[in-house]
């Protein structure tokens, strides 16, 4: 088998035992190195406190030392023989859901902690709905802490019960329970002889086997194009092709395309790399497509399968999660960015906000606020493809961005099959 | 001059390192283009559930660096002549393939670099046809603007050259080849990330990124680091060095060279300033971790002569790439985020 790259997200307050938990599988999977353990020794150290505080690995700003909280999500990497581990951490305390979103955005699993004492806390449901909410289909929840309860087993059934119900109703159906202690190591890296009881796999077994990814063929073919590629030299006279990573479904040599928005038709009739063509590609690949047809196909533009493309929308219900200080209300103008293309969009109307514990939509509300998620409807200054979220992830994300300040105001997740093409 | 193919991409190794490229007969624009639209396409296996990782890695700085094409105006590579940076240009040219690669590689010198590494950017240069920018720091040293520092370190002295050729240049998107597993700043780094007028980062101000859409939007004047190998370890990187058969300069791998001790490392003796009186040169069997200036950049006892050997030496190292080598990094616990506050690397 190839050795494959596994994107997660980490989300829980430091009180979890999560930077223990973090550092732990750093430490264990000998991708923390011996000077940087010894850096936070020596700061621990300075700091008076008795052992090594591995929450100084993850806290990697003067402002959050001095401050002691972390502000910002931070990118670890730790492999083991079968996976390489990308792990967005977010931190629990300021701008909770803002880092919680952005690290979930690019994850395929999360990991949800929770203290074996105080069980699936408001916390917990919070991070379980908005794992379910970006598009993600693995949960690992790691019950942390069993030390603390004698490692009984019913404890850890009557969490994993609770959690598992309630990730179901928000359509997450692969969760696995591990009991464990981050502290003392059981479960984490090596087999605890303390819970007899679990016969299933430590933490970093299920990272390493967990099936995640889906058959790429069952998916729409998508591919925006973000550069074309004219040489232009007495080799490549003729030469056009369009650049682009595809970033749903699969494309073959002679597969019949759209061009959307404008709805132009044409066959792929070359894949090409930099190591020679390909038969066909599959979603991730950076590639160069050649089309039978000479269309004016530029940036902006996305490459659909003839069989499944997506429909062109002036009008976007969509949910979104507001990033930046400034609140979003009706009658503002920004700018969305969805995959390559970035076009003008008015906030038509604030629809609800959703209680972030629940998902449950709240209506009647002027703005959002930082930090809020809330349904709104958009109008879009032209038309624009794009895909409902939950069901291509890739091409159903925007941005909105404001124009005067090129601040990234909110993330936005598209439902348009909701709102009918005018 | 043509674009570069697989058989004359000189970032390329040619020998001793057996190849690990494609046949030639796959990867030249020739064939490529000589394949007519209704001829079978080689076999291939069907879609798999998943990339390889390094195969992910490539795509994943692929997607960023035509992002950047697509969005400015005025690129630019930030070039040393180091592994990062190599990996960087061989990432380039098959982003654009067939075509040639469309902004410059911009150099900040030191006057302290190692001759080979010198040798082989401009080797590098030559034979990709693109244009290089080179930043001479004594050039502001001779002007006034830059004071040489007591312990002879030029490091710390790049980021005004650097500032002032981005801005002369008007260049509004540099790429760079930082990794956030390198240094706990640029563990919060993000891949677009925005400098002001006086390209000062601001990591409290940072945008949010979200899913591979990347918000390069600036002011006039403003300009946006890019860091395509953001999500590479050092491991990855020489994995990917291996696969791909590139070259890199000689210094990266197991060599003679006088050298003394300071500070813990082993420095290379030369023109810049070291050694001291007090302080005896001896030759070591050494190869470098990292490519910097020579005042402060370490070498590593090491017998790794290929990048095999290489690869397993760092699967094995218990020190990091910068601890081991790097003594500006040492300077505090926050030496490298102050650095990047003030616009360095």
């Amino acid at each position: 088998m190839a050795h494959e790259l596994l994107r997660l997200a980490t989300a829980g307050s430091v009180d979890d035992g999560k930077s223990t938990l973090v550092g732990r599988l750093l430490h264990d999977t000998r991708s923390i190195l011996s000077d940087t353990l010894e850096a936070i020794e020596r700061a621990s150290r300075d700091r008076g406190l008795a052992g090594p505080d591995l929450a100084l690995l993850t806290d990697g700003l003067r402002a959050e030392r001095e401050q002691g909280i972390t502000i910002d999500v931070a990118y670890r990497y730790f492999a083991t023989p079968n996976r390489s581990f990308i792990l967005a951490d977010t931190p629990g305390h300021v701008q909770y859901t803002r880092n919680m979103v952005t690290g979930a955005s690019t994850a395929e699993l999360a990991l949800i902690l929770v203290d074996a004492r105080n069980g699936v806390v408001e916390q917990t449901r919070r991070h379980a709905a908005i794992s379910a909410l970006l598009g993600i289909r693995h949960i690992a929840l790691v019950v942390n802490k069993m030390d603390l309860v004698d490692f009984a087993a019913d404890v850890f059934a009557r969490i994993r019960e609770q959690f598992t119900a309630y990730a179901r109703a928000h359509g997450v159906e692969d969760v696995v329970a591990i009991p464990i202690s981050a502290l003392d190591g059981d479960n984490v890296v090596t087999r605890s002889a303390r819970t007899p009881w679990y016969p299933g796999p430590t933490l970093l077994e299920h990272l390493e086997a967990v099936p995640v990814g889906s058959d790429p063929a069952s998916q729409p073919l998508r591919l925006p194009v973000q550069v074309v590629i004219r040489p232009q030299d007495e080799a490549h006279r003729d030469y056009r092709g369009y650049a682009g990573r595809v970033a749903a479904g699969v494309v073959h040599v002679g597969d019949e395309v759209v061009v959307a928005p404008g709805g132009l038709r044409s066959t792929v009739v070359a894949i090409d790399t930099y190591d020679g063509p390909l038969a066909w590609a599959q979603a991730g690949q950076s590639v160069t497509l050649r089309l039978a047809d000479d269309l004016d196909v530029s940036r902006g533009d996305l490459i659909a399968g003839a069989v499944d493309p997506p429909s062109p929308v002036r009008e976007v219900a969509a949910t979104v999660t507001v990033l930046a200080e400034q609140p979003l209300v009706a009658g503002q103008r920004l700018l969305l960015r969805a995959g390559t293309r970035t076009v003008r969009a008015l906030v038509e109307a604030i629809a609800s906000r959703l209680d972030v514990d629940t998902l449950a939509a709240q209506p009647d509300v002027a703005q959002l606020a930082l930090n809020d998620i809330g349904h709104v409807r958009l109008r879009l200054a032209e038309p624009l493809a794009l895909d409902a979220y939950d069901r291509v992830r890739s091409t159903g994300a925007f941005l909105l961005v404001d124009d005067q300040t090129g601040a990234t105001v909110a993330a936005g997740l598209a439902h348009p099959a909701e709102v009918p093409v005018r | 001059m043509t674009a570069p193919t697989a058989a004359t991409d000189p970032t390329r190794q040619t020998d001793p390192t057996p190849q690990t490229d494609p046949t030639p007969e796959a990867t030249t624009v020739t064939t490529l283009t000589r394949r007519a639209a209704t001829d079978p396409v080689p076999a291939a296996p069907h879609p798999t559930l998943r990339l390889d990782h390094l195969s992910a890695l490539e795509s994943e700085a692929i997607h960023i660096m035509r992002e950047v094409v697509g969005e400015f105006e005025r690129p630019a590579l930030l070039f040393s002549g180091g592994k990062d940076s190599v990996v960087m240009l061989h990432l380039a040219i098959k982003a654009f393939h067939p075509a040639r690669v469309p902004f410059p590689l911009l150099h900040v010198d030191t006057g302290h670099n190692f001759p080979e590494v010198l040798a082989y950017r401009d080797a590098v240069v030559a034979r990709t046809g693109t244009r290089l920018v080179v930043a001479h720091v004594q050039h502001w040293i001779d002007r006034g603007v830059l004071r040489e520092r007591p312990d002879g370190t030029r490091n710390p002295l790049q980021t005004v050259p650097l500032l002032d050729t981005i801005a002369e240049h008007r260049f509004d998107a540099v790429f760079g080849g930082g990794r956030r597993d390198e240094e706990k700043a640029r563990a919060k780094e993000r891949i677009f990330s925005l400098r002001d007028a006086f390209g000062q980062w601001d990591p409290r101000r940072q945008r949010p990124e979200l899913w591979d859409l990347y918000n390069g939007r600036h002011a006039p004047g403003e300009h946006v680091r890019v860091f395509p190998l953001s999500n590479w370890t050092e491991a990855d990187v020489w994995r990917y060095v291996e696969r791909e058969g590139i070259a890199l300069p000689s210094i990266y791998f197991a060599h003679e060279r006088v050298v003394f001790r300071r500070g813990g490392m082993w420095l290379t003796a030369g023109g810049w300033g070291g050694p001291r009186p007090d302080e005896p040169s001896q030759v070591r069997r050494i190869r470098y971790r990292t490519v910097g200036d020579m005042s402060c950049t370490g070498a590593v006892e090491s017998s790794a002569s290929t990048v095999a050997e290489v690869i397993a030496e760092v699967a094995a190292s218990r020190l990091t790439e910068r601890g081991a080598t790097r003594a500006d990094d040492r300077l505090s616990e926050a030496a490298m985020e102050d650095r990047k506050r003030e616009g360095y690397f």
